[in-house]
C-alpha cells in the first residue's frame, strides 16, 4: 500500500492499523486465483488506477485483477462457497471417480485435523455441494508420464471450515484413496452460491455501481 | 525483473524448485523458502562470470534483515556480470525431507543448488551458527572438510564478527575475511574473475593462494599450528613461502561513498525486524572492555547527516517500510545526532513513519532524542544499558555511568511520559562477585522509588534484562576466565530473590535472564582454536542445529562432545572456558590483525583489574590502541554543519507504473 501510494485509512488508537480486511483467505500451501479483500481509504481513488498501482508493486505471482467501489454490505456476506481444483498426480481418474462417488453417497464423512485448539473431528461431507472428476484438457503443471486425476469440488463456507485437504481426508476415509505425492489444490473461484450451484463473483453487484466512500479492490493472487 | 524472465532464468540454470515445491506443504512456514521478495534479484545464470551464494546461518526470519548480507548482496548484484543469491538455514523439518528426497541446499531467489556457485559466503554474527554452517555445507553436497574439496566445489568464505577468530571452523571454511565486507567482496570477485578468465590455472590451490596474497583474506590451510606439551599453542606459521605472516582486517572509509542498502529486501514472510535500517556510523571508541564490536570496528566513521537523510527518503519510498532504525554501536554519539533526529522527525511528522534509535547511552540527552523521535505520540519503551550492577564492576568494564546519572536519566524518562524502561545488564563479568549482581536489585528499587516520587504515580515499570558475559577475541577480556554456569545461575536466583524482597517495588520490576550454559558454549567457540572443530563436528553429527535457539540448544550435547574429543588433545572444556590466560600465551587469533596492539589490550586488561577507566579518543587525546597507525585509518566525524530540509509532502497519490500515462 505504501509503495503504491494508496491513501489507506488507519484505525484509531495507540497502534493504528491500516484498514484492510481479507475475506476467507486461502489456507497456506494451496494456490488461488480468486482472493478478495477490502481496503478502507482516506479519500476516493479511481479503481482502475488503484488496481494498476497495487499490481505494479506486488511480487511476481501476485496479480491484482480488478477493483470496484464497495457498495452496501460486507464482502464476507457475499462469499459463501469456493470452487477448488485438486490435482492428484499418480492417481488413476477411474480410481478417483469411484472414491468421489462413495463420498457423495455418504450422508456424513467424519475427518480430523489439527487446529490451534487441538485435534478436531468434523463432517467434511455436508459442506460439499458438487464434486466431479473432470476430463483432462491439458497436462497439469509439473506432471509428466504419470496418470493424474483432477477433481473439482464446490465447498460451502462453514464452521469449522472445510478445506480441500479435509475433502481429501474424506476420500481416504470412504475409499482409502491415498495419493502417492502431495496433491496440488487451487482455488478457482469464490462468491455467492446460487440455487443452481453456480458461484457468482462477489464484486458483480458493485460493478457499474455508484456507491460513494470505501472502495474495494479485488485481488486474485496466484499463490504458489 | 518481470515474471517471464524469472521463469526463463530458472529453466536456463538448474533449479530445484519442482522437487522443493512438493515438500513445502509438509513443512512449517513454507513461505520462507519461496523467495519473490521485493529487492530480490534473479539473473541469468549463463551471463554471470562470478556467482556468489550468500548465507546468514540462521532461520530466514532472523537472517533476512541482516544488514551485512543485504549490503553485499546489493553491491555484488550491481555488477552486470556477477550474480549473488541468498540462502538461509532450513529448519529440521525441511532438512529431513530434503535428505529423504535428495534436494540440496538452495538459494531462495531462483532455487539454485548452492554447490553450483563459485563462492559460498557466510556471515557469522555469532559463533552459535557454526553447526548450521555444517548443515548447509553438507546439504549442498560439498565435502565438510576444506581439504577434501575439489575444483568442482564453491570456495567457502566466512565473514562477520566471528570471523576475527575463524580457527574453530578452520577445517570447514576455505577462507575468512576480517572486517568490512563491501570492498573485500569486490576484490575477491575480481580475483575469481581473473582466475576463471585465464582458464583456472593451478586449480583451487592457486585461487586460494591468490586470495591469501591480498593479505586481507585468511586461508587457514596455508598456516600450521604447533602446540606445546601442555596444550597451549606454540606458534602459528605459514606453511609456504608466499603467504603473509599476519592477515589484516579491511576497513571501509567514507561511508558516504557506500550508501547501502539502497534497495532493502522486503520479505513476504514475517521477520524479526521489519524496518529500513541505516547505519549512521561504524566503529566505536567508548572502550567498553567486553564489547568485541567496539574493538574490532575502529576507528569511528560517521555517515553524514545529509547522506542519512537521503538514504531514509529513498529507502522508505522503495521499500514501503514505516519504521526506520538509525543503527550504530552507540547512536547518540553521532556528532550531529540532534539535528538528524529533529530533522527526520519533522520530515515524517504525521505520516505513521516511526523512527527508532537503539539507545545505549545513559544520559538526559538520550531522552531529548527519544522525545524528538516519538513526536507522533508513541512512547513505547526506552532501553538503557548500564551493563554492570555495581559502581565497581562498571569501572572494570569501562562503562562510565554513575548510579546518580542512571537514576536521574530514568526518572527524566518517567516524567516525560514513558511508563516502561528497560535496563540491560551482564552477569559473569571478570572479577564479579555475588554482591556486584545483587546491586542490580538495589538499583532497580531506587529507580522505581525515585520514579514514583517524581511522577506521583504507581503506574511505572522497569524491566531488568540480564545477558551472560562471553569473553571475545581482540578485546581486553580475551585473557579472562569465564564463570561456571552453576555460579551464574545461582547469582541470577539470588538477584531474583533480592528484587522481590520488597513486594511493593518488586511488583513494578520485570526480570528476564538467560541461563549460564549457552554462554559457556559461546565462550568455548569464541576463543577456541582448531581443535574445537572436532567438537563442533561431533555435536553436529549428534543432531546439533540452531544453537542460538534455546528450544534447540543442548548443553549436554556440547559437554559430551567436548569430553569425547578434547582429551585426545590433552585439554578439556574447562581449559578453554574457566581458565585465565597469561600474557605470554599465544592466542589462536594472534596472527589475525584487528589493528589493536596486543600490548595495549594487555594494559587495558590490567587497568580493568585496577578499576582504571579509559576515555574515548573522540573527545580526548589518542590513547594508542594501535588501530589508526597500523591500518592507515583515522577517525571520521563531523559536524558538517548541514541540516535536513523539509521534504515535499509524502502522500502525493497513487504511484503509477511507468508507461500507464497516469
Amino acid at each position: 500500500m505504501r509503495r503504491a501510494g494508496v491513501p489507506v485509512a488507519f484505525s484509531q488508537g495507540f497502534t493504528p492499523h491500516p484498514k484492510i480486511s481479507y475475506a476467507s483467505a486461502a489456507p497456506t500451501g494451496v494456490a488461488s486465483e480468486a482472493e478478495y479483500l477490502e481496503i478502507g481509504l482516506q479519500q476516493p481513488v479511481e479503481p482502475a488506477a488503484l488496481r494498476a498501482a497495487l499490481d505494479a508493486v506486488l511480487s511476481p505471482g501476485l496479480d491484482v485483477l480488478d477493483a470496484v467501489v464497495a457498495g452496501s454490505g460486507s464482502l464476507a456476506d457475499r462469499i459463501d462457497a469456493s470452487r477448488w481444483r485438486v490435482e492428484l498426480p499418480g492417481v488413476e481418474p477411474d480410481v478417483a471417480r469411484a472414491a468421489v462417488s462413495a463420498f457423495l453417497a455418504a450422508s456424513e464423512v467424519l475427518v480430523e485435523r489439527m487446529t490451534k485448539q487441538g485435534r478436531r473431528v468434523f463432517d467434511s461431507r455436508a459442506a460439499v455441494t458438487t464434486f466431479d472428476v473432470i476430463e483432462r484438457t491439458e497436462a497439469p503443471s509439473g506432471v509428466a508420464g504419470v496418470p493424474c486425476a483432477i477433481l473439482e469440488v464446490v465447498v460451502r463456507q462453514v464452521t469449522p471450515s472445510v478445506r480441500p485437504d479435509d475433502v481429501l481426508s474424506g476420500l481416504r476415509v470412504v475409499a482409502d484413496l491415498e495419493p502417492p505425492v502431495p496433491p496440488r489444490a487451487t482455488r478457482l473461484a469464490q462468491g455467492t452460491l446460487t440455487a443452481q450451484g453456480e458461484i457468482v463473483d462477489p464484486l458483480e453487484a458493485d460493478r457499474d455501481g455508484t456507491a460513494i466512500g470505501e472502495r474495494q479492490p479485488e485481488v486474485r493472487p496466484a499463490v504458489r | 525483473m518481470s515474471a517471464a524472465s524469472t521463469v526463463a532464468g530458472r529453466s536456463a540454470a538448474m533449479t530445484v524448485w519442482p522437487q522443493l515445491e512438493q515438500l513445502l506443504p509438509q513443512v512449517s512456514k513454507p513461505i520462507q523458502y519461496v523467495g519473490g521478495e521485493l529487492g530480490a534479484v534473479v539473473k541469468d545464470w549463463e551471463s554471470a562470470v562470478v556467482r556468489w551464494a550468500l548465507m546468514y546461518p540462521d532461520a530466514y526470519e532472523v537472517g533476512l534483515p541482516n544488514q551485512g548480507v543485504q549490503i553485499l548482496y546489493e553491491v555484488l548484484n550491481e555488477l552486470p556480470d556477477v550474480l549473488a543469491e541468498r540462502t538461509y538455514a532450513v529448519w529440521p523439518d525441511l532438512e529431513r525431507l530434503m535428505r529423504a528426497e535428495g534436494v540440496p541446499q538452495f538459494t531462495v531467489e531462483a532455487h539454485r543448488p548452492v554447490g553450483a556457485f563459485d563462492l559460498f559466503g557466510i556471515s557469522f554474527a555469532t559463533e552459535l551458527g557454526y553447526t548450521n554452517l555444517l548443515t548447509a555445507i553438507d546439504l549442498a553436497g560439498i565435502p565438510l572438510l576444506s581439504a577434501d574439496r575439489t575444483d568442482a566445489h564453491p570456495v567457502i568464505v566466512a565473514g562477520g564478527h566471528a570471523a576475527f577468530n575463524p580457527e574453530p571452523i578452520a577445517d570447514f571454511v576455505d577462507a575468512a575475511v576480517l572486517g568490512d565486507g563491501e570492498e573485500a567482496v569486490l576484490e575477491i570477485t575480481e580475483i575469481v574473475r581473473a582466475w576463471k578468465e585465464e582458464g583456472s590455472p593451478g586449480g583451487r590451490d592457486e585461487l586460494l593462494l591468490r586470495l591469501a596474497r591480498t593479505e586481507s583474506v585468511y586461508v587457514p590451510r596455508f598456516y600450521d599450528v604447533d602446540y606445546l606439551p601442555d596444550g597451549r599453542i606454540q606458534r602459528v606459521v605459514p606453511n609456504r613461502p608466499d603467504v603473509p605472516f599476519r592477515v589484516h582486517k579491511r576497513t571501509t572509509m567514507d561511508l558516504d561513498a557506500w550508501p547501502y542498502p539502497k534497495k532493502p529486501i522486503v520479505p513476504l514472510a514475517e521477520t524479526v525486524h521489519e524496518r529500513y535500517a541505516v547505519e549512521i556510523f561504524r566503529g566505536c571508541t567508548r572502550g567498553c572492555r567486553f564489547c568485541q564490536a567496539g574493538m574490532i570496528t575502529r576507528p569511528v566513521r560517521e555517515r553524514s547527516i545529509t547522506t542519512v537523510g537521503q538514504m531514509v527518503k529513498d529507502g522508505l519510498e522503495y521499500s514501503g517500510f514505516h519504521e526506520v532504525g538509525l543503527l550504530s554501536l552507540s547512536s547518540a554519539d553521532h556528532s550531529e545526532i540532534g539535528d538528524m533526529c529533529s530533522g527526520l522527525a519533522q520530515q515524517y511528522e504525521g505520516t505513521n513513519v516511526s523512527l527508532s534509535l537503539p539507545s545505549t547511552r545513559v544520559d538526559a540527552f538520550n531522552i531529548e532524542l527519544a522525545q524528538e523521535l516519538s513526536r507522533n505520540g508513541r512512547r513505547t519503551g526506552l532501553t538503557f544499558a548500564p551493563e554492570g550492577g555495581s559502581e565497581r564492576i562498571r569501572k572494570v568494564i569501562n562503562k562510565m555511568v554513575s548510579e546518580e546519572d542512571l537514576i536521574r536519566t530514568v526518572v527524566t524518562a518517567y516524567t516525560n511520559g514513558w511508563r516502561q524502561v528497560k535496563l540491560y545488564f551482564m552477569c559473569g563479568l571478570p572479577t564479579e562477585e555475588d554482591e556486584d549482581v545483587l546491586q542490580i536489585a538495589r538499583l532497580a528499587h531506587e529507580v522505581i522509588k525515585a520514579g514514583r516520587a517524581a511522577t506521583g504515580s504507581k503506574d511505572i515499570r522497569c524491566t531488568v534484562s540480564i545477558g551472560g558475559f562471553v569473553p571475545k577475541p581482540h578485546t581486553p577480556f580475551q585473557w579472562a576466565r569465564m564463570e561456571r554456569p552453576e555460579v551464574i545461575d545461582n547469582r541470577l536466583k539470588l538477584l531474583k530473590q533480592a528484587i522481590n524482597a520488597d513486594r511493593s517495588l518488586g511488583r513494578a520490576i520485570g526480570y528476564r535472564y538467560h541461563d549460564g550454559e549457552p554462554s559457556l558454549i559461546e565462550g568455548l567457540l569464541s576463543r577456541g582454536d582448531r581443535r574445537i572443530g572436532a567438537v563442533i563436528r561431533r555435536v553436529w553429527e549428534q543432531g546439533g542445529r540452531f544453537d542460538g535457539w534455546s528450544e534447540h540448544f543442548s548443553y549436554q550435547r556440547w559437554v559430551d562432545a567436548a569430553a569425547e574429543v578434547l582429551p585426545g588433545f590433552g585439554v578439556d572444556l574447562d581449559w578453554y572456558t574457566v581458565r585465565e590466560r597469561e600474557q605470554a600465551e599465544v592466542l589462536p587469533w594472534d596472527h589475525l590483525d584487528s589493528g589493536l596492539d596486543k600490548d595495549w589490550l594487555w594494559q587495558d586488561w590490567q587497568d580493568s583489574l585496577t578499576e582504571f577507566e579509559q576515555d574515548d579518543c573522540r573527545w580526548t587525546p589518542c590513547f594508542d590502541c594501535g588501530v589508526c597507525p597500523s591500518m592507515d585509518t583515522e577517525i571520521q566525524i563531523g559536524p558538517t554543519g548541514k541540516k535536513l530540509l523539509p521534504l515535499t509532502p509524502v502522500n502525493t497519490g497513487l504511484r503509477m507504473p511507468a508507461g500507464t500515462g497516469h
